[in-house]
């Protein structure tokens, strides 16, 4: 079977999962019956459909199963959030329709996406500046502690979805230049290998960039994102895992040290650490206790579809920020310990295909392009579920795909539509 | 590049097998510290969403039911008010539960076996609660509370064959629907609306306990009902002189006749002879120095027996008189219900049926869920013991100090009780059967600070109850 064809099919669960998904709410919820639900989920499985028919020409040897793993995951998001509001919902349709045109577009115009490698320093000024426009007065402003958005109109931007990507693009493309050198130039001192000095200063750019977010942005989530993502890549990249601990090394000590002097990073170990202390619990400790017992209500199998409590009867929110940061309460209070897993297990699958991408590419910027962009869709993931599970602080950024947010859903397409663009070009017959 | 990449994979899968870890922690593992957390209002707010289920007398009379509010929560309403008020007790969101609605909590919120609840879960029932039936008979209760005519006091009627409660009454009461805004009030009144004396209070339970000692005395053999003991008054029991009632003398007569007149030195003395331990033996087949058992919350459910600075003791403890036990006096508490339960032994040819106040379970679909029905508690005497003791019982009322709770056409056994209480009041009693022939109830009545005696003012509550639940029947 062709790769386009297994694509298809692959497609086939998502179909199923909104049919299911649209109908469950839409049975429970008959008293304010209206076919709209259904009407959802029929126009996202036409989408869906569009976008395979034009990956079947622009990209006909692209990975198959990538695309169906991100319908599923976007699918069942789309029915969380319909369930937790249906005028999200539909906004989150609309992004859905913008996303797949950047999708398009971005198969499109970066055919040759090797050309992104002369832009590689435009990139990545264009993407710090995009990491600090939050603190910009008029455009940014502070959001539950944490400059992470800024407000154009009625238009609210994530800048930090699309710097991830350029950020990675930098990264590939200068690491690329430099894996040689790094390794070659090393010396051992001490039992520990050390990169020459002169390459040593970029490193410590890039690990002066995430103290600046820690500082300049004050989340821990996303620098811890950024700076994994960037060891990630120096790992594929030096296969030195002593460049991996010297690095780690320094993120600890800075984020100890600049993470004890900013107040909300302060708070928010705090908070983690024991987020039921009496005078936290209804206060900053209020969103992680009430994630964690949501979760506890949800058990194995979960409450069913549409049954998590998510307002006080009578008014008032119990569950804060359901459709973002905390939408993987929501699923497994509804689907429980199983239906989490599901979700996980998707992910994983996700990364593994990335990975295998990488892997199967023919050059070393596409190799680390594709590894990197993996690694910090991966990091996502376990930085927002970390989160709500209380492994790490938890913090304000989206589980991809699922989550309501539009610069999320628009910047992961574009990612995706990378990791298929380097797919197609690897798996393309001479 | 492939072995670093390979590696970063297995990273990313050990990270994620830490989500999984700490996801099926708080689901699963630490679910229950997180839901017993006093900050999570959860558990309390989905109780507010489930629609319980009915309370109902026998009768079908409706006696608690749910009703919706504007904001898809439910609240319970009372329909008969204060008539059952203990029995069936409340249940709020912000001032708990009490009664039946506490230990029917989970059949009325429709709680399931775990096969039963995660097929709920798949198909996302709504969920309601099952409809709990109770054994009362609002009309009896009704002539009980009349009958105890605004003193302090309760009425407790078993249906000596089943164990069903029939009448649980106690005065004064409180009204079930007010309770959102009385609570406060009612737990500082000093007449105590809110205790159920039919099983929280402890009274002295003066010479209906003789019925106690005379089933030790007949059932052990070491009496028969015309023995001769000596009646004559004073009579020195431990050391101290005992007066019968009045002082009256009464010379050598049988335990039938000490027991018709209520001669306190007869049944002392019978008491010393048989001993502290042959009375903690028969006391315990009672059920006394334990909780009755009862389909109602243990914390409202309170043990009888000899209390000293407000401790139970060992029922052979050393402290115990036994002799000024066995006539009621010491330091012997007991509670209307427990009184009810030795009535129900003699009704019960010597065995006690275990009290309930549900008779069945029926869920939304009318299907029943649990029916209660009768399971022995305790057997207490031999069934010929039983039925000498109810033909000596007949007597107190045909000729004794129980005559004002004759029946016409139906044969009435009993005792009456009348202890002195401090402050110069009584604390008065009856307890008895009807009819003799064939039990059907077993009744325990008793008032509060009266100047009557037992025969005169709890005897005539006690008819009134009986007629109404036997021309019931």
């Amino acid at each position: 079977m062709s790769e386009r064809n297994r694509e298809l099919f692959g497609l086939l669960p998502s179909a199923l999962l909104l049919t299911a998904g649209f109908t469950a709410i839409f049975v429970q919820q008959s008293e304010q019956l209206s076919d709209l639900s259904l009407t959802y989920g029929a126009i996202f499985l036409g989408l869906c459909l569009a976008a395979h028919l034009f990956l079947r020409v622009a990209l006909p040897h692209a990975d198959p199963y990538l695309f169906p793993l991100v319908a599923v995951l976007a699918s069942f998001g789309l029915v969380m959030i319909y369930r937790i509001d249906q005028e999200l919902a539909r906004e989150q349709a609309q992004w859905f329709v913008v996303g797949l045109i950047l999708f398009c577009a971005t198969i499109v115009f970066l055919r040759d996406y090797r050309r992104l490698e002369r832009y590689r320093y435009t990139i990545a000024i264009v993407s710090i500046g995009l990491l600090m426009l939050p603190r910009f007065p008029v455009v940014g402003g502070l959001v539950n502690g944490a400059y992470l958005s800024i407000s154009i109109g009625p238009i609210t931007f994530q800048p930090a979805e699309f710097a991830k990507i350029g950020i990675v693009v930098f990264l590939a493309s200068y690491l690329r230049d430099t894996r040689q050198v790094l390794v070659l130039g090393a010396r051992r001192f001490l039992g520990l290998t050390i990169p020459p000095l002169k390459h040593f200063g970029p490193l410590l750019v890039v690990w002066g960039a995430a103290m600046m977010m820690l500082i300049v942005i004050k989340d821990l989530g996303s620098s811890l994102m950024f700076f994994g993502a960037f060891l990630a890549l120096l790992y594929v990249a030096t296969n030195r895992a002593s460049f991996v601990v010297v690095g780690m090394a320094m993120f600890s000590v800075g984020a100890w040290l600049f993470g004890s002097q900013i107040e909300h990073v302060k708070d928010r170990v705090t908070i983690w650490r024991d987020p039921f202390e009496p005078t936290l619990v209804d206060e900053e400790g209020y969103q992680i206790a009430q994630s964690l017992f949501a979760q506890a209500d949800g058990g194995v199998l979960g409450q069913g579809f549409g049954q998590a409590l998510l307002h006080i009867p009578g008014g008032g929110t119990l569950l804060p920020a359901p459709h973002t940061d905390l939408i993987y309460a929501v699923i497994t209070d509804e689907l429980g310990l199983v239906g989490a897993c599901g979700v996980l297990l998707v992910y994983l699958l996700i990364v593994e295909r990335g990975f295998r991408i990488a892997m199967l590419a023919r050059d070393s910027f596409s190799t680390l392009l594709a590894a990197g962009l993996t690694a910090v869709f991966a990091l996502q993931v376990f930085v927002i579920v970390g989160g709500v599970t209380k492994v790490i602080p938890l913090t304000g950024v989206t589980l991809p795909f699922v989550s309501y947010g539009g610069s999320s859903i628009v910047a992961n397409f574009v990612l995706l539509a990378l990791l298929l663009l380097v797919s197609d070009r690897a798996r393309t017959p001479d | 590049m492939f072995a670093p990449i390979y590696r970063l994979y297995v990273l990313f899968v050990a990270l994620f097998g830490v989500l999984v870890f700490a996801t099926s922690w708080w689901t699963v593992f630490g679910a229950e510290s997180l839901r017993e957390n006093t900050a999570n209002r959860r558990p309390l707010l989905e109780q507010a969403r489930i629609k319980r289920g009915l309370i109902k007398a026998a009768d079908g009379t409706v006696l608690a039911r749910s009703v919706q509010r504007a904001d898809d929560t439910w609240t319970r309403r009372y329909p008969q008010g204060t008539l059952l008020s203990h029995a069936v007790g409340y249940s709020f969101l912000r001032y708990g539960q009490a009664g039946l609605e506490r230990s029917r909590n989970e059949a009325l919120t429709g709680e399931r076996d775990e096969i039963t609840s995660v097929f709920d879960q798949l198909t996302g029932e709504r969920k309601v609660g099952d409809d709990v039936i109770t054994t009362l008979d609002p009309d009896a209760q009704r002539t009980a509370i009349d009958a105890l005519g605004g003193q302090k006091g309760s009425v407790v009627a078993l249906d000596p064959d089943s164990g069903a409660v029939r009448v649980m009454a106690s005065y004064p009461q409180f009204d079930p629907n007010d309770i959102p805004r009385t609570l406060g009030r009612l737990n500082r009144d000093p007449d105590s609306p809110l205790l159920n004396r039919a099983t929280q209070g402890r009274y002295a339970p003066g010479s209906t306990f003789k019925v106690v000692t005379a089933a030790a005395a007949l059932d052990t053999g070491r009496f028969k009902p015309d023995s001769v003991v000596d009646g004559s008054s004073p009579k020195e029991i431990s050391g101290v002189p005992l007066f019968n009632s009045g002082g009256a003398s009464f010379g050598s007569i049988t335990l039938t006749e000490a027991l018709t007149q209520s001669v306190n030195t007869v049944w002392a003395q019978v008491g010393e002879t048989l001993g502290k331990r042959t009375m903690a033996r028969y006391m315990q087949r009672f059920g006394f120095y334990n909780r009755p058992p009862l389909d109602y919350p243990a914390g409202q459910r309170f043990a009888s027996g000899e209390f000293f600075e407000g401790e139970l003791l060992s029922p052979t403890s050393d402290r115990i008189d036994v002799g000024r036990m066995a006539i009621g006096q010491d330091k012997l508490q007991v509670t209307p219900l427990q009184m009810a339960m030795v009535a129900a032994a003699v009704a019960g040819d010597g065995t006690i049926a275990r009290p309930h106040l549900t008779d069945r379970v029926v869920d939304p679909d009318g299907r029943v869920r649990d029916d209660i029905g009768r399971t022995t508690f305790s057997r207490v005497m031999k069934r010929d013991t039983a039925a000498t003791l109810r033909e000596m019982m007949s007597n107190v009322v045909r000729e004794g100090t129980g005559t004002a709770a004759a029946l016409s056409g139906i044969q009435v056994a009993g005792k009456t009780g009348t202890a002195e209480r401090g402050d110069g009041t009584n604390q008065v009693w009856f307890i008895g059967l009807a009819p003799v022939e064939d039990p059907q109830v077993a009744i325990a009545v008793t008032v509060e600070r009266t100047d009557g005696q037992g025969g005169t003012v709890a005897a005539p509550i006690a008819k009134q109850v009986l007629e109404k639940l036997i021309g019931n029947q």
